[in-house]
C-alpha cells in the first residue's frame, strides 16, 4: 500500500489533504470533526487582530454556477476572515492541537499592514503549539477594501515586507497565500520568497460576479437589493490554479519553493495533478462545501489506489513530475501530427463532434445520410474539439501518425525529428535548426 | 417451433436450442463502462445516506459509488466487501427494490433511484476478475472455529473469523458449497457458475477449510463440535419444506419447488431439465416466482401460480410478481389447495376458493397439470439443536443462541428477513462477536 504521509516544510501529515481557510475550519468543532474524518491537516479560518471582530452580512453569502443535475461547477462568497474573537480562536487551536499532534495545523492570519500588527500576533499564535503560519494575502473581497488581503497581494513589495516580518517575530514555517486576482503571479511568489516566506499557497478565490437577478437587477448574492463582487472558486477554477502553480515551479526566481496547491481539489485525481506540477499537498475547500467532510474518504482510497497502480510509493515519487513537460507554446513539437478517428462501434450517432467541426472547425467530419460520422483527414487539423464535445469518452481520439507517413491534409511527409516555432521557416526570427 | 411444444406430459427439450441461452442468460446484463459512470453521476452522494441504513449489510454506498465515478472501482470493490464479503452475489440477488433503492432520495425526487445493486456489481465485478482478493488474514490467533452449512451465512462468518486470524472448518451436507446460492438462487440471477466462482475467490483468504458431504447429525454431533472447536456458529439454513397436506399430494409430478429449482441449477444443460406441458406453482414467494418463471423459460406452455391470499399479502416483491407476469406466468390469488387428482401421476389440481380469512367461498377451480411445484415455505430441520421458536433458532442481536459458545445466523435463525443479504450481515456480525469472545475482550 503506497504511503501517503507528507513531510511539508517539516510539518507530518497523515495524507497530503488539508482544508483551507475557510468556513470548514473556522471553529474548534469543525476541525475536530474533520480531523476524524480524515483530513490530515487544516489551515485554520483566517484570524484578525485583537478588538471587535469584523461582521458579515446577514443575508446570503454564497452564489454557485451549477452544471447539469445542479452539480457544484464554481462557488462565490463575500465572507469576510473570521467573525469570532480572536482569544477564542486562540484557546481553541490550543486544545486541538494539543489533541491531534500527528495533523497538520496551520494558522491564517490577516492582520493590517502594520510591523506592530504582526509583532502583537504573532507571539500570540506561536503560543498555541500550531505547525505554522499562512498569510491570507488573498480575499479579493470586503477586507482588500480596507486595505488588507488582496490588497497587499497585489503589491510584491508589502508580501515581501511582511513576510521579512513574521520570519522575525514568528520561529516556524511561514506560508504565503496568494491571490490570483493579479497578471502575473510569479511576482508576489518571488516576493515572497524573497522575503523568507518556507512556502506559497494558491489560489485564493478569484473576482466573480456569480449572476445577475434579471427580476430586481441585483448581482447575486444579493443583500437587501445590491451585490458586490466575491470570491469564485470550486471545480471550474482549477485550471487557473493549476497553470498559476506551474509557473511558479518553472520559473528560475521560484522554482523549488514549496507549494501547498489551492483551488477546485475535488478528487483524487485533482489532488495528484497539483502534486505532478510541483505541490507539497493541496488544500481543500468547496468541495467538503458540497460534499462534506467525508469526501476526503474517496480522495485518499483514490491517491492510494493510484499510487499502487503507477508503483509510487511516496508523494514524493511523483511530485513535480509533470514540471519538465510543462514548457512554453514556442517549444512544442510542430512535427507531431495526429487525426481524430471516430470509433465506430462507440459512437451513438448524436451529431455534435459534426455540428462542433463543421461549424466552428475544419469541416473535417463527414455526416452520411444514415448518420454514420467519419474524419475527414485532408482537412482535420487535430483540434480536439470533437473528442471533448463527445458525450461518449474515448469514443473518438487522436492518433499520431507515423513519421514516414504523409500528412493528406497538407501533403507533407511527417518527419521524425522535433521541429518548434522557433526553427519554423514562417519564423521571421527563426533561427537554423543546425 | 419444435414439434414438442405442445406435447403434454414431462418433457424435455420443448425449445429450440438457442431459446435456452437467451432464457437463462443475465436477467440484467452487466453494466459498460460508460453506463457506470452516467449511473454513477446520478449519486448525490447523500449525508447520513437511507441507502445505507436500508442495506442489511450497511455497505458505505455512496463511497463506492463516488469511488466508480472517480475512476477508482477496485477501490469502490473494497468499500463493498469489507461490509458484505458477497456483494458480487449481493447485487445480482438483492431486491434493490425493497432495500437500498427504494431508499434513494431519488427515488422520491424522480421515482428512478440510482442503479446501485447494478454499480455494485459493476465494482464487485472489475475486482474479482482480475483474482484479486483484498484482505490479507490478521495474526493466526490459534483459535479453531466450527462454521455448519456453506451458505452465504457460514462463508460470511468463516470469512470474517478466517480474517481475524481464527482457522475455520466449514462442515456442509451438499457437494458444493454456496447454499442457496449454488442450489437456489435463480438461474438468470446468477448464471455462468457466478456462485463456485465467488466461493473459490472468497476462500482466497486462507485459513478456512470446506468439508462438503459431512452434515451435522447422528455422525457429527454438536456436542462433538463444541468439545473440538472454541465456538461454533451454525449457518444451516432451512432445509425441510413445509407439506400441503392435501388428499393426492404424493402422486407422481407433485415435487419441492427447491428439489426442481437445485435440479435446474445443477444441470450441466438447461435444454435436457425435463418441464410440464401444465405446471401450476403453489406459494407466494420468491420461491414460487422462480420456480414458476423457469417452468416458462424451460418451456412449459401454461404455467400458473396459484396464492391462497391476495397479492398484497404475497412474499414476493411487485418487482417479481411483475417479472413472472411479463414472462407469461399466471398468477391466480385467493385459491387454497383442496386436492390432487391423477391415476399415479397428477393430471389435475383443484383449489377452493376462499376469503380473506381462509374460508372457503363454494367455488373451485381445476387445473390440469403435469406437474405441481409446492412453494409454500422452509422449515429447519435437526435434533438437538439450541432453543427454537417459531421455526428458528432463537439468537440476540450478537448471534448468540441459548447455549454458550454456539452463534447461529442466516435463514435457520430468528430475526430478519430471509435473504441472501441478512444471512451475510448476520454471518460477519456473529463472526465479531465470536472474535471479541475468544479474543477475551469481553
Ligand atoms: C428458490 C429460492 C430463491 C431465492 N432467491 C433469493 C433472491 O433472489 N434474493 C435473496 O436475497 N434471497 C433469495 N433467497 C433466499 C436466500 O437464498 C436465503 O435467505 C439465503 O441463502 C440464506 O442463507 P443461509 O446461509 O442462511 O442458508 P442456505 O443458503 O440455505 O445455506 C445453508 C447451508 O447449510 C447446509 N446444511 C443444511 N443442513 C445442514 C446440516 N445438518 N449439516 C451441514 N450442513 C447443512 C446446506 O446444504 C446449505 O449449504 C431465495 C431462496 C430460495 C429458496
Ligand atoms: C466561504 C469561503 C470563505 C473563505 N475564507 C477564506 C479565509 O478566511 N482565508 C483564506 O485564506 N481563504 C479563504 N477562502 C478561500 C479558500 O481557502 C480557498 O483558497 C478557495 O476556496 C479555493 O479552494 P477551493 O476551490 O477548494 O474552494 C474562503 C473560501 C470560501 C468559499
Ligand atoms: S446552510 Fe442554510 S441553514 Fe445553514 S446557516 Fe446557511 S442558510 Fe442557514
Amino acid at each position: 500500500m503506497a504511503d501517503l504521509t507528507t513531510d511539508f516544510l517539516g510539518i507530518k501529515s497523515p495524507n497530503p489533504f488539508w482544508l483551507a481557510s475557510a468556513p470548514p475550519t473556522d471553529k474548534e468543532y469543525n476541525v475536530r470533526r474533520a480531523y476524524e474524518a480524515g483530513w490530515g491537516g487544516v489551515v485554520w479560518k483566517t484570524l484578525g487582530m485583537e478588538g471587535p471582530p469584523v461582521v458579515n452580512v446577514n443575508g446570503p453569502r454564497y452564489g454557485v454556477i451549477h452544471g447539469a443535475d445542479r452539480r457544484v461547477l464554481g462557488l462565490n462568497n463575500i465572507e469576510l476572515i473570521t467573525d469570532r474573537d480572536l482569544q477564542t480562536n486562540l484557546d481553541e487551536i490550543t486544545r486541538v492541537k494539543a489533541d491531534y499532534p500527528d495533523r497538520a495545523l496551520i494558522v491564517s492570519i490577516m492582520v493590517p499592514c502594520e510591523e506592530q500588527a504582526w509583532k502583537d500576533i504573532l507571539p500570540l499564535v506561536e503560543a498555541t503549539g500550531a505547525d505554522g503560519i499562512e498569510l491570507n494575502f488573498g480575499c479579493p473581497h470586503g477586507m482588500s477594501e480596507r486595505g488588507m488581503g488582496a490588497a497587499v497581494g497585489q503589491v510584491p513589495e508589502y508580501i515581501e515586507m511582511v513576510t521579512r516580518w513574521c520570519k522575525q517575530y514568528y520561529s516556524k514555517p511561514v506560508i504565503v497565500k496568494l491571490t490570483p486576482n493579479i497578471t502575473d503571479v510569479r511576482l508576489p511568489a518571488a516576493a515572497a520568497r524573497r522575503g523568507g516566506a518556507d512556502a506559497v499557497s494558491l489560489i485564493n478565490t478569484i473576482n466573480s460576479v456569480i449572476s445577475v437577478n434579471l427580476d430586481t437587477m441585483s448581482p447575486e448574492p444579493s443583500i437587501d437589493g445590491k451585490g458586490s463582487h466575491g470570491g469564485y472558486c470550486g471545480p471550474a477554477v482549477k485550471p487557473i490554479a493549476l497553470s498559476m502553480v506551474s509557473e511558479i515551479a518553472r520559473a528560475p526566481a521560484t522554482a523549488g519553493l514549496p507549494i501547498s496547491g489551492i483551488g477546485g481539489v475535488t478528487t483524487w485525481r485533482d489532488a495528484a495533478e497539483f502534486i505532478t506540477l510541483g505541490c507539497g499537498n493541496v488544500q481543500v475547500c468547496t468541495a467538503a462545501m458540497t460534499y462534506g467532510f467525508k469526501v476526503v474518504q474517496e480522495m485518499i482510497s483514490g491517491l492510494s489506489e493510484w499510487m499502487d497502480e503507477k508503483g509510487h510509493t511516496s508523494i514524493q515519487d511523483f511530485m513535480g513530475a509533470a514540471v519538465p513537460n510543462t514548457t512554453d507554446w514556442q517549444y512544442l513539437n510542430l512535427n507531431y501530427v495526429a487525426k481524430a478517428s471516430i470509433n465506430q462501434d462507440d459512437c451513438i450517432s448524436c451529431g455534435r463532434c459534426f455540428a462542433a467541426c463543421e461549424d466552428t472547425s475544419h469541416q473535417a467530419i463527414a455526416m452520411s445520410d444514415d448518420r454514420t460520422f467519419s474524419v475527414i483527414e485532408e482537412e482535420c487539423v487535430a483540434c480536439n474539439l470533437c473528442v471533448e464535445v463527445c458525450p461518449i469518452e474515448d469514443c473518438i481520439t487522436m492518433v499520431p501518425m507515423d513519421a514516414g507517413s504523409t500528412d493528406p491534409r497538407t501533403g507533407k511527409v511527417v518527419e521524425k525529428d522535433y521541429a518548434n516555432w522557433t526553427m519554423h521557416p514562417n519564423n521571421p526570427a527563426a533561427t537554423a535548426a543546425e | 417451433m419444435p414439434d414438442t411444444t405442445f406435447d403434454p406430459g414431462i418433457k424435455a427439450a420443448r425449445l429450440e436450442p438457442q431459446a435456452y441461452e437467451e432464457n437463462f442468460s443475465d436477467l440484467h446484463p452487466a453494466l459498460g463502462g460508460h453506463e457506470a459512470m452516467v449511473a454513477a453521476d446520478r449519486c448525490y452522494f447523500c449525508h447520513d445516506a437511507p441507502c445505507i441504513t436500508a442495506c442489511p449489510t450497511d455497505i458505505d454506498i455512496p463511497l463506492f459509488i463516488r469511488q466508480i465515478a472517480t475512476g477508482t472501482p477496485d477501490a469502490a470493490a473494497k468499500t463493498i466487501l469489507s461490509q458484505n464479503i458477497m456483494g458480487g452475489m449481493c447485487a445480482r440477488v438483492c431486491p434493490t427494490e425493497q432495500l437500498c433503492e427504494q431508499a434513494c432520495v431519488r427515488e422520491l425526487a424522480e421515482g428512478k433511484p440510482v442503479l446501485i445493486g447494478q454499480l455494485q456489481r459493476y465494482a464487485t465485478d472489475h475486482l474479482q476478475a482480475q483474482g484479486i482478493h483484498p484482505f490479507v488474514r490478521a495474526e493466526a490467533t490459534g483459535k479453531r472455529v466450527a462454521v455448519v452449512g456453506a451458505g452465504p451465512a457460514g462463508l460470511s462468518a468463516a470469512h470474517r473469523l478466517a480474517m481475524l486470524g481464527h482457522d475455520v472448518v466449514v462442515y456442509d451436507t451438499r457437494a458444493k458449497a454456496g447454499g442457496l446460492n449454488e442450489y437456489g438462487i435463480a438461474t438468470y440471477k446468477t448464471p455462468d457458475g457466478f456462485a463456485q466462482g465467488e466461493v473459490d475467490w472468497l476462500l482466497k483468504i486462507g485459513g478456512i477449510t470446506i468439508e462438503t458431504g459431512r452434515a451435522l447429525g447422528p455422525d457429527l454431533t454438536l456436542e462433538t463440535l463444541k468439545a473440538e472447536f472454541d465456538a461454533v456458529f451454525l449457518g444451516m439454513g432451512l432445509g425441510g419444506v413445509n407439506a400441503l397436506g392435501v388428499e393426492g399430494e404424493d402422486k407422481d409430478g407433485v415435487l419441492d419447488a427447491v428439489d426442481f429449482i437445485a435440479e435446474l441449477r445443477q444441470a450441466s444443460d438447461v435444454a435436457q431439465v425435463p418441464i410440464g406441458r401444465d405446471v401450476v406453482v403453489i406459494g407466494g414467494g420468491m420461491t414460487a416466482v422462480d420456480a414458476a418463471v423457469q417452468a416458462k423459460l424451460l418451456g412449459a406452455l401454461n404455467v400458473t401460480l396459484v396464492y391462497r391470499r391476495g397479492r398484497d399479502r404475497m412474499n414476493a416483491s411487485p418487482f417479481e410478481q411483475d417479472l413472472a407476469a411479463s414472462k407469461g406466468v399466471r398468477i391466480v390469488t385467493h385459491a387454497s389447495p383442496k386436492a390432487v387428482h391423477g391415476n399415479g401421476a397428477v393430471r389435475e389440481i383443484e383449489f377452493d376458493y376462499v376469503g380473506e380469512d381462509m374460508t372457503p367461498s363454494g367455488q373451485t377451480l381445476r387445473l390440469p397439470a403435469d406437474q405441481v411445484f409446492k412453494a409454500i415455505g422452509q422449515t429447519l430441520e435437526g435434533d438437538g439443536l439450541p432453543t427454537i421458536e417459531r421455526g428458528k433458532i432463537v439468537v440476540d442481536a450478537n448471534g448468540r443462541t441459548s447455549v454458550q459458545g454456539i452463534w447461529a445466523g442466516g435463514d435457520c435463525a430468528s430475526g430478519g428477513d430471509d435473504l441472501t443479504v441478512t444471512a451475510v450481515a448476520e454471518g460477519r456480525d456473529a463472526a465479531m462477536d465470536i472474535h471479541l469472545i475468544l479474543s477475551g475482550s469481553v
